[in-house]
Formats: structure tokens, C-alpha cells, sequence
């Protein structure tokens, strides 16, 4: 019963998991994160 | 014997994702970055955007790109990707697919009489990564905005070692530019990268156990991740060896899935028993 139950937790975290990125690359997130990680991160180097 | 072969194949494990990862060598000739498409997807362990070799984005860069952004203040992308990952892996990532983390594991591997295990704020400590994860990547990236609301990666900006380590320092070195540009911020930066390299060599992943806001993410799917220790009781004779031999602190007998294991695995093979076995999902035990 345990292991059932720890099943689906993990099952469904999974599906979400996979609706959240969906909905993250319908949103165009992926085109933001694209568009910093293609240009030197001065912030993140130390410089900006 | 056995605990050697472990962590002789880990650290190759370690080694070939860190080249995967970081495959775009010409880089570090060229002191330039690497400006494909893959760079649209995240790597799952620490491993700065900005660095020459990166063939992919750094998560936490990521996250606090897309909260800090003007258009959207929470990024379903990542905390998809967070919840994946983490529930396929957990902390395992931080044991085998971080580049940082082999870093570390290098220094610590260097021999010196004075080795730390733990300390009196060892265990308070350990909170500090969720404090760094909620401050400085979540809020700090959300609240504090420029004129037209973007947010500024705080984590990256003012804390990250390893973007000194894998993007600075490099891209400084190969970039006349860069080195013309170089402040206080930058020296700032070496400062907590050089504080890092000393400490790694006394203490195991000390970044890791007290700092890493990527590790805090993993550590909490560590108890429902698909991939988890499992101890057999029926096996265990309670000898605690597992527990003396583990560099994180942690005590498999009492908590097999404890938040700090990165599952290095190094429990599972001093084991005299056996007891310490790897599960998908928990297996159905029978008494």
C-alpha cells in the first residue's frame, strides 16, 4: 500500500513535471534563457 | 578495495559529463562562447552558460534569467525541468553530474594532515544552501529590478564560484576586453572561488553541503526520486560502517534518503553485508 502510494507521488510529479516544461516552452522561457546563454554573462563571470 | 573502484568509477562517470557538457573545447581557444541551439536546454548539474567549452545553460542562470525578466516572474521551464529531474535522479546529479562537484572532489582528494568531517555549526549549516536558494536566487532576482523591471542573477553575480571558475577566469585570460574590464566585483568573486578551493581541500564538497542552491532543489525529491537506497534490515547487522565512511554526513542505516546523500555510493560498497542495495521506485519487501 505504501509502495502504491509512493508510486503515484512519483508518477505524478513526473507528469507535472513534464506539463510545466510544456507550458514553459509554449511560454517562450526557453527563448529568454537562450537568448542570456548565448551572450557572455558579465554578472555571472564577475565583471557586471 | 572495493570503496576505491567505486569512486575510480564515479570520478569517470564525472569526468566524461563534464567533457559532454562542456564539449565545445574550441572555446577556450577562441575565448568565445558557445551560441547554438542546444543552449536553449539546461545541463543538471552547476555548470555556468558562459563558460568557453558550454554546450547547454546552467539551471540556477536560468531560473533567475527568466523570474528576472521583465515578461514573466515564475519559470515553468525550470521548475519542469527541477521537478524531472529531480524526481527521476535526486541527488544523484550532485554525486555524478556536476561538474563543480568533481571539482571538488579533486581538491578534497589532495593529502593534508588537517581533513575535517564535521564541526559544532556542521549541521546548522547545511541550511544556509535554502537561505542562498530563497535570498538569492528567488527573491533578490524577483524584487530588486532595474527602471524597466529586469532583475539582476544575484546568485551568479555575487556568490557563484564556479562561474568564476569555469567562465571568468578563462574568458578573462583570453579576452583583452574582458581583463580592461575587470573591478572590484571580479576580484570579489576570485576571493570566494579561492576561499572555496582551500576549504574543498579540508572539508568534502564544502559548497555542496552549505552553498549550492541547485543541490538544496535536488536534495528535497531525494526521498520520492525514482532512483533511491534501500536498506535491508534483515541484512543490516548495524555495524555503522556506512556511516563512518560517508564524506556528507549521513547515516544510511537511519535514513537511507537523507537530504544531504548525493549517492556516491560509497555506503553501499564498504557494506560487509550487502545491505544497501539501489531501488526504481521502492521495491515490495516481504517479511
Amino acid at each position: 500500500m505504501k509502495n502504491n502510494k509512493s508510486r503515484i507521488i512519483t508518477v505524478s510529479m513526473l507528469l507535472i513535471g513534464v506539463l510545466f516544461l510544456s507550458a514553459g516552452i509554449l511560454r517562450g522561457e526557453n527563448i529568454i534563457i537562450f537568448e542570456k546563454a548565448i551572450n557572455i554573462c558579465l554578472e555571472c563571470i564577475g565583471i557586471g | 578495495m572495493a570503496k576505491n573502484g567505486n569512486d575510480k568509477s564515479r570520478h569517470i562517470i564525472q569526468f566524461i559529463w563534464t567533457l559532454i557538457t562542456n564539449a565545445y573545447l574550441i572555446g577556450f581557444i577562441r575565448g568565445k562562447i558557445y551560441q547554438g541551439k542546444i543552449k536553449n536546454i539546461c545541463v543538471p548539474g552547476l555548470n555556468c552558460y558562459s563558460c568557453p567549452g558550454a554546450a547547454a545553460s546552467c539551471p540556477i542562470g536560468a531560473l533567475q534569467a527568466v523570474i528576472g525578466s521583465y515578461e514573466y516572474k515564475f519559470s515553468f521551464y525550470i521548475a519542469g525541468f527541477f521537478i524531472i529531474i529531480g524526481t527521476l535522479m535526486g541527488r544523484f546529479v550532485c554525486g555524478y553530474l556536476c561538474p563543480f562537484g568533481l571539482f571538488q572532489d579533486i581538491l578534497n582528494k589532495i593529502p593534508l594532515k588537517i581533513k575535517i568531517n564535521t564541526f559544532r555549526f556542521d549541521r546548522a549549516l547545511r541550511y544556509l544552501k535554502y537561505i542562498v536558494l530563497i535570498v538569492f536566487v528567488v527573491i533578490m532576482p524577483l524584487l530588486i529590478t532595474d527602471i524597466i523591471g529586469q532583475g539582476f542573477p544575484w546568485f551568479c553575480k555575487i556568490i557563484c564560484p564556479a562561474g568564476t571558475l569555469e567562465g571568468g577566469l578563462p574568458l578573462v585570460i583570453l579576452n583583452d576586453s574582458l581583463k580592461s574590464a575587470v573591478g572590484l566585483l571580479y576580484g570579489w568573486k576570485c576571493f570566494i572561488l579561492i576561499l572555496l578551493i582551500v576549504f574543498s581541500v579540508i572539508i568534502y564538497r564544502p559548497f555542496c553541503k552549505y552553498v549550492c542552491p541547485l543541490g538544496a532543489i535536488y536534495s528535497l525529491f531525494n526521498p520520492i526520486s525514482v532512483f533511491k537506497y534501500q536498506i535491508d534490515k534483515d541484512k543490516c547487522v548495524e555495524c555503522k560502517k556506512c556511516a563512518s565512511v560517508c564524506k556528507m554526513g549521513c547515516n544510511p542505516t537511519v535514513n537511507p534518503n537523507s537530504l544531504e546523500c548525493i549517492r556516491c555510493g560509497k555506503c553501499k560498497s564498504v557494506c560487509p553485508k550487502d545491505a544497501i542495495e539501489c531501488v526504481s521506485f521502492n521495491k515490495r519487501k516481504t517479511n
